[in-house]
C-alpha cells in the first residue's frame, strides 16, 4: 500500500517529440485513479513510466515515498494488468498466477494459499489447471488480474484492461474490477480511453490531452465543473454541445445571443461570475441532457429555443435528436414520448443552471 | 449447404437424371478436385522421395554383384567391421557436436541481432547469412587453403601470438575439429535466422509482464524466451541433425575421410564403399544405417511440437 507521486514527469523520444510534458500528480494510498484521454495523449506512457517499462526523461516518480526513477520494474513492488493480458501461454493458470511469487522464492505453501485465495475472489478456481489458450477473453482477463492480486503489491497498474473484450463483458468486468478494489484496497492506477470506464471506476479521474493533465477531480466534479473545453467535451456521452454566442448585458440581466436570433437568459445565480465577460464572444456549452423538451428548471426565467431536427435516434429509454445551428452540431435528449419528427420545428428548453461558458481564445471554462 | 457445393450439384443431377451426369458429378466433387490438384505434388514425392528410399532399402539387401537377395547380411558385415564403427563414432561425434555448437552460436547471434534496431539490423543479417549462402563445396575449399600444412593462414595468425603450429588436417582429432568448425561456420546462420524469427514472434508484453513479475534477464530467457521458442528450437535441431548426419561435401573436400579413414562420416564412407569401391549394396547399407534412429528421434520431436501447438497456439 502506498502513495504514488509524479513530479514534473517528462517523456521525450528521439527527435524531440514529447509524449508527456511535465505532469504533476499525487495519488493517495488506497486511491483508485483513472488516467483517461484520447489515444496519443500520453496516458499509457505515463503508466509505463510508473511501471518502469519506459525510462523517464525528466522529473521524479516516487512510490511509497521512495524515488524509483532508476529502480527496475521487478523491484518497484507493482503489478500490472495488460491490454492483451500477456499471460504466459506455456504455463497453466495456476503457474501464471504463481510465477511472480515463485521468482521471489516464496514458500510453496504460501504460494498455494495466495493463488487459491485470489482464484476464489475472481471465481476462477475450476480453471487453475488450464492453459490460457483454453480460456475465454473474460477468463483470461481474470487470470491477469489474479496474477496481480497474488503479489499483494504496493500499486496495481491497469493498461486498458477491458478494451479487448466485447461490450457486454466489458460492463461485467468493470463491475468486477470495482468489486475487487473494494475487497483488496490497493492503490490503483488505471488507464483507459473510455470515459464511461473512467467515470464509473475512479475515485479521481485524470483527464490528459497532448501530454498534459487537463484536469484532475472526482467524476462528478469533472462532469459538473469541467475546467477546460477539452474536458467538457470529453466527459459525458453524447458530448457537450458547443454553440458560438455573444454575452450581452440587457436591462440589468445577462443574455446569451445565439445565432438565428435565439436569446437565452443567463440565470441570476451566474450573473456575478460572468458579468466581467459581458460584450464578448464566448462558446456556450450545454450537455444534451440539459437541452430537453421538459419543463424548465428555472420557471421564472425559462430559456426556450426552437430548432428543427435533422436526425432522430430513438434509443428506447430516451430519444436523441440532432440539430444544426449556424454550422454547430447540436444534440438533445428527449423524452421518448415526445412526438419529434425530422424537419418539423421542435421547442426545447435549455437548463441554464447547467450551462457553461468557454473563452474561445483560451479554451478555459469561465 | 450451398457453400459446400455438393448439394446443389446433386440436386441438379437428380433433376436431369441420366448416367452421363454421374461422371460430371464425380469430377465436380470437392475431394476429387482436391486430389487432382495435389497430384503433381504426390508425383514428386513418390518419384523423388518414396521410390528412391524404397529402392535404396532394396539395394542394401542385395549381394555385391546385385544378383542375389541376402537380407541383412550387408548390415551384419558392417556391424562387425572396425572401420565402420569408427565412421559411426565420427558421424555421431560430428553431428551432435556441430548441431549443438550451431544451435548455441545461432541463438547467441539471433539475440545480438534482435537487440539491434530494425533499420540497422538488415545489413548485419545479410552479412551474417553469407556463410550459409555460399556453395559449401567452394567455401570448404577456402577453408582447406586456410588449413593447408605449409601455407595455413590460421597457423600464421597463431604464430603471431606464439602458439605452435597446428597440424589441422594431419592429425585425426584436429581434422575432426576442423570439419566441425567449417560445418558450424556454414550452418550457424541458418539457426540464427530461424531463432531470430522465433524471437520476433514472442510478444514484447510477455517480457514486460515477466519484468514486473520480478524476473531478471536470465530468468526471462529461461522462463519466457526458451519455452516460447521450444517448437522452433526442436524443429531446427531435428532438421539440422538429419542434414548434418547426411553431410558429405565438407568431409569430401577437406579430408576425403583421412587420415586413415578416421574422419569419414556416413555419407562420405558410403560414397567410398558404394561408388569408389564398387559395392553399391554395402554403400546403401551404410547410408541407411541411421535411418531408424533418426526416424524415432523425428517422431518424438514432432509429437512434442504438435502437443505444444495444441496447448498454446
Amino acid at each position: 500500500m502506498a502513495q504514488v507521486s509524479l513530479r514534473k514527469i517528462v517523456k521525450a523520444y528521439e527527435g524531440g517529440v514529447q509524449a508527456v510534458k511535465g505532469i504533476d500528480l499525487e495519488i493517495d494510498d488506497h486511491e483508485f485513479v483513472v488516467l483517461v484521454g484520447p489515444s496519443g495523449c500520453g496516458k499509457s506512457t505515463t503508466l509505463r513510466m510508473i511501471a518502469g517499462l519506459e525510462e523517464i526523461t525528466g522529473g521524479d516518480i516516487a512510490i511509497g515515498g521512495t524515488i524509483v526513477n532508476d529502480i527496475p520494474p521487478r523491484d518497484r513492488d507493482i503489478a500490472m494488468v495488460f491490454q492483451n493480458y500477456a499471460l504466459y501461454p506455456h504455463m497453466s493458470v495456476y503457474e501464471n498466477m504463481a510465477f511472480g511469487l515463485t521468482l521471489r522464492k516464496f514458500p510453496k505453501a504460501e504460494i498455494d494459499t495466495r493463488v487459491k485465495a485470489a482464484a476464489e475472489i475472481l471465481d476462477i478456481t475450476p480453471l487453475l489447471d488450464r492453459k490460457p489458450k483454453a480460456l475465454s477473453g473474460g477468463q483470461r482477463q481474470r487470470v491477469a488480474m489474479g496474477r496481480a492480486i497474488v503479489r499483494n503489491p504496493k500499486v496495481f497498474l491497469f493498461d486498458e484492461p477491458l478494451s479487448n473484450l466485447d461490450a457486454k463483458l466489458r460492463v461485467q468486468m468493470r463491475t468486477e474490477i470495482k468489486k475487487v478494489h473494494q475487497r483488496v484496497k490497493t492503490t490503483t492506477i488505471y488507464v483507459t480511453h473510455d470515459q464511461v470506464e473512467a467515470m464509473t471506476l475512479a475515485d479521481r479521474v485524470v483527464v490528459m490531452n497532448h501530454g498534459i493533465i487537463e484536469q484532475v477531480g472526482p467524476p462528478q466534479e469533472l462532469y459538473h465543473s469541467p475546467a477546460t473545453k477539452f474536458v467538457a467535451g470529453f466527459i459525458g456521452s453524447p458530448a457537450m454541445n458547443f454553440i458560438p454566442a455573444r454575452l450581452e448585458q440587457a436591462s440589468g440581466a445577462l443574455v446569451l445571443a445565439l445565432p438565428d436570433g435565439i436569446r437565452l437568459n443567463v440565470p441570476e445565480a451566474r450573473s456575478a461570475r460572468y458579468a466581467a465577460h459581458a460584450g464578448r464572444e464566448v462558446l456556450f456549452g450545454i450537455r444534451p441532457e440539459h437541452l430537453t423538451d421538459d419543463k424548465p428548471t428555472d420557471k421564472a426565467n425559462p430559456a426556450p429555443l426552437t430548432l428543427t431536427p435533422e436526425v432522430i435516434e430513438p434509443m428506447g429509454m430516451e430519444t436523441l435528436a440532432h440539430f444544426r445551428l449556424d454550422g454547430a452540431e447540436i444534440s438533445a435528449r428527449l423524452d421518448p414520448a415526445t412526438p419529434a419528427e425530422v424537419g418539423v420545428p421542435l421547442r426545447l428548453i435549455a437548463h441554464m443552471d447547467q450551462m457553461h461558458l468557454i473563452d474561445p481564445t483560451t479554451d478555459k471554462v469561465l | 449447404m450451398a457453400a459446400d457445393g455438393t448439394i446443389a450439384v446433386r440436386d441438379a443431377a437428380e433433376i436431369t437424371g441420366g448416367r452421363a451426369n454421374s461422371l460430371q458429378r464425380f469430377a465436380r466433387r470437392r475431394s476429387t478436385i482436391a486430389f487432382v490438384m495435389t497430384l503433381p505434388l504426390l508425383a514428386v514425392i513418390v518419384g523423388l522421395v518414396a521410390y528412391p528410399a524404397l529402392f535404396g532399402i532394396y539395394l542394401s539387401m542385395l549381394n555385391r554383384r546385385m544378383t542375389e537377395f541376402v537380407g541383412f547380411l550387408n548390415y551384419e558385415i558392417l556391424i562387425e567391421s572396425e572401420t565402420f564403427w569408427n565412421v559411426f563414432f565420427q558421424s555421431c561425434f560430428f553431428a551432435i557436436t556441430a548441431v549443438l555448437l550451431k544451435a548455441l552460436i545461432g541463438f547467441w547471434l539471433a539475440h545480438m541481432l534482435h537487440h539491434i534496431p530494425n533499420n540497422k539490423q538488415r545489413k548485419w543479417r545479410g552479412m551474417l547469412l553469407v556463410p550459409w549462402v555460399i556453395p559449401p563445396a567452394l567455401s570448404t575449399l577456402g577453408w582447406w587453403w586456410m588449413f593447408d600444412p605449409s601455407y595455413s593462414s590460421i597457423n600464421w595468425l597463431l604464430s603471431i601470438v606464439s602458439v605452435p603450429e597446428v597440424p589441422w588436417l594431419g592429425h585425426h582429432w584436429w581434422a575432426r575439429i576442423a570439419i566441425i568448425m567449417v560445418n558450424v561456420w556454414i550452418g550457424a546462420p541458418f539457426f540464427m535466422i530461424m531463432y531470430l524469427a522465433a524471437l520476433k514472434s514472442v510478444p514484447e508484453q510477455l517480457y514486460e509482464a515477466a519484468a514486473i513479475d520480478g524476473a531478471t534477464s536470465w530468468q526471462r530467457l529461461r522462463y519466457v524466451t526458451l519455452p516460447m521458442m521450444a517448437n522452433i528450437i526442436s524443429i531446427t535441431v531435428l532438421f539440422s541433425l538429419i542434414v548434418t548426419f547426411a553431410n558429405y561435401d565438407i568431409v569430401r573436400v577437406l579430408t576425403n575421410g583421412g587420415p586413415r579413414d578416421l574422419t569419414h562420416v556416413f555419407a562420405s564412407y558410403a560414397f567410398q564403399v558404394g561408388i569408389l569401391s564398387g559395392n553399391i549394396p554395402r554403400g546403401a547399407a551404410v547410408s541407411l544405417f541411421m535411418l531408424p534412429f533418426l526416424a524415432v528421434c523425428a517422431f518424438f520431436v514432432l509429437r512434442g511440437v504438435v502437443r505444444r501447438n495444441k496447448e498454446q497456439m
